[in-house]
């Protein structure tokens, strides 16, 4: 196939030459900024932890574009329309919270411990076991997720724009693997700093323009009452039962399953993330990064949830599950985000719109990438292979890896076309192993005595039971009224017990078998919890740059939104 | 070391100045099939505030002048 057929098929808009100048700058610059590192990333620190010399607001910036994947801007947008602002939980009391608890919390230990990794973490918490099963099990959701994003990026380019989905992911994940082979981890941060700009920068528009179109929320509102139901526009009021709203959820669902179990778990010990923090310069900077990061996520839903609600308000056609979109001809809840780029954007601010999502989806490949580096060289390579190699050894393998990372990646984006629903896809990966971790690193930080053996078998006991759980609902779909505790749970509800009650089993299990198993002495775990470790300050500093006080302001507007949205 | 914000600077103002001339051109040619609000302008003062920001951004933390990250 030559070069100029795999971007001629069909598509939704066409874009003009100056559409394509936009595309073309943002490869160049980006490339250029990877070639521009290069020479800083020579040292294993500089490689792998960007020299810890970053600012409070490029590492919280960086740590939210990190997540500013390709499930956030057109698997949120999607979902925005199929369940309406109920989605937006996954922004505010499924991140906030959280984000605040590792800021002022854990971001503490981990800085002080002077830790390469989350793995690395556990294996001076608790041993060697915990950190294998933990780095392996991240490694192998990482490179997971990578593929999502890679498959996600190339189908929305198939859809709008026509281009082969195999030049997509190619083009991408090599400029990808280009940047961060050179440049590590600093490389990825800069890059994903210059993202968020552009993410907002080429979608924060349609939102406005949307609401000029409705005339305002509150019509807005009425129009989406009228085509779907008035439970669309309300966070909180169809939360009392799973059969009150579009999303077959209950408030304990929401409230314990996604906000103090997936999102405690996500944003806390998800080394794609907590890499950007650990990279921060001192440690009023490693605290005032998340919450800068929390100020910022309240506000994605503008552009992103927004954005599927003015197209269940205005976009004329009815969009159907992807399960339907062969029978019918019509368009999937994902494309919501594409058609209403068609609808507002002329040429120029469409190629904007364009660079944006392809933004999105390489910040997220890219930090996705950094982290399966990081923990394959420190925590997999180093401890099990080559105990002895020199710092040049390990950037040099940590360059290597990245390369060898993005294929596997592509491999995996390959394998994600085989299933139907991305996000039910990614859901399920999230629950397997980012809940029971969050109960083995929360209780090794904040109870002494957790024995390794308690803290391994937990970790494993949570993460085979989430599997297991997964396992019987695929097999036996009524099993899902067990776990979720209700006949009218749908997908996501089973989604957010099966990591409960996964963490649960981790807690319960630590718990069993700490008590029976002799603990650490209290003198092995100065540095790494809580009671046994000088907390440092941030300093004799002025009110307004305390992480304490911006905290306090973020639960205020944090409280604010929930209540207006109600 | 160059600032990653004198970065971000050059990439909203380029994006800012393409996308305020295509817009300018569209107003004096429009197109047969326009997109929705059309008659805004969109293009023109997006790109225009775009362009503001990221000279603002060029300027404060161009090359040579000390600044952090």
């Amino acid at each position: 196939m030559t070069l100029y057929a795999a971007f001629a098929g069909q598509y939704l808009v066409r874009l003009s030459t100056v559409d394509m100048i936009i595309v073309v700058f943002y490869f160049a610059l980006v490339l250029a900024i990877g070639f521009y590192l290069k020479g800083r990333a020579k040292t294993s620190e500089d490689f792998f932890m960007a020299g810890r010399d970053m600012t409070a607001w490029v590492a919280g910036l960086s740590f939210l574009s990190a997540n500013l994947g390709a499930l956030e801007l057109m698997g949120w947008a999607g979902s925005a329309y199929q369940y309406g602002i109920l989605a937006t939980h996954w922004y505010w009391v499924g991140a906030i919270p959280a984000m605040l608890f590792l800021a002022l919390v854990m971001m503490p230990f981990y800085y002080i411990s002077k830790t390469h990794s989350v793995p690395g973490y556990l294996k001076l918490r608790f041993g060697e076991p915990a950190r294998a099963v933990s780095a392996i099990s991240f490694g192998l959701m990482t490179v997971l997720m990578s593929g999502v994003n890679m498959f996600a990026m190339a189908k929305v380019m198939q859809l709008v724009l026509g281009w082969d989905i195999n030049v997509s992911i190619w083009l991408s994940a090599s400029t990808v693997a280009i940047y961060v082979a050179l440049g590590g981890l600093r490389s990825a941060i800069f890059n994903e700093v210059l993202q968020f700009f552009l993410i907002w920068a080429g979608a924060l528009l349609i939102p406005i323009l949307g609401l000029y179109e409705a005339g305002g929320w509150n019509t807005l509102k009425v129009l989406i009452a009228q085509r779907a139901s008035e439970q669309y526009v309300h966070l909180w009021s169809g939360l009392g039962s799973f059969a009150d709203n579009p999303m077959g959820i209950n408030w304990v669902g929401i409230v314990f399953g996604l906000g103090a179990v997936i999102s405690m778990g996500y944003w806390t010990t998800d080394f794609l993330v907590v890499q950007r923090i650990l990279s921060s310069k001192d440690i009023r900077s490693a605290e005032m990064a998340p919450i800068i990061g929390a100020g910022f996520k309240m506000m994605v839903p503008l552009i992103v949830i927004r954005r599927g609600l003015l197209g269940l308000g205005l976009l004329p056609e009815k969009l159907v599950p992807e399960s339907m979109v062969a029978a019918t001809g019509a368009h999937s809840y994902n494309d919501v985000l594409p058609l209403m780029l068609a609808r507002y954007c002329g040429p120029g601010l469409l190629g904007l719109g364009i660079t944006a999502l392809i933004a999105g989806f390489m910040s997220g490949m890219a930090g996705n990438v950094t982290a399966f580096t990081t923990v394959w060289t420190y925590d997999i390579y180093r401890p099990l292979v080559h105990s002895k190699g020199t710092d040049e050894h390990y950037v040099s393998m940590g360059r290597w890896t990245t390369v060898i990372g993005v294929l596997i990646s592509i491999g995996t984006a390959y394998l994600v076309m085989q299933f139907a629903s991305i996000m039910d896809y990614v859901q399920a990966l999230f629950s397997f192993f980012i809940a029971p971790l969050f109960g083995t690193v929360v209780l090794g930080m904040l109870w002494k005595r957790a024995t390794p053996l308690g803290g391994f078998l937990g970790l494993l006991c949570g993460t085979l039971s989430s599997i297991g759980m997964w396992a019987w609902v695929k097999i036996d779909p009524s099993a899902l009224r067990y776990v979720a505790l209700s006949e009218h749970a749908k997908a996501l509800a089973q989604d957010m017990f099966q990591a409960l009650w996964s963490f649960v089993v981790c807690v319960l299990v630590t718990f069993v078998v700490s008590m029976a198993t002799k603990p650490k002495p209290d003198a092995e775990l100065e540095g790494l919890v809580y009671g046994l470790t000088k907390v440092p300050s941030v300093g004799n500093v002025p009110l307004y740059q305390k992480p304490l006080f911006w905290a306090g302001v973020v639960t205020v507007i944090f409280f604010a939104l929930n209540i207006y949205f109600r | 070391m160059i600032s990653i914000w004198f970065f971000i600077g050059i990439s909203l103002l380029v994006n800012g100045l393409l996308i305020f001339g295509a817009g300018v051109y569209e107003r004096s040619h429009p197109p047969t099939h326009p997109v929705v609000l059309f008659d805004l302008h969109a293009s023109m003062w997006w790109g225009a505030l775009l362009s503001v920001v990221g000279l603002i951004y060029c300027v404060v933390y161009r090359p040579g002048k000390k600044t952090e990250s």
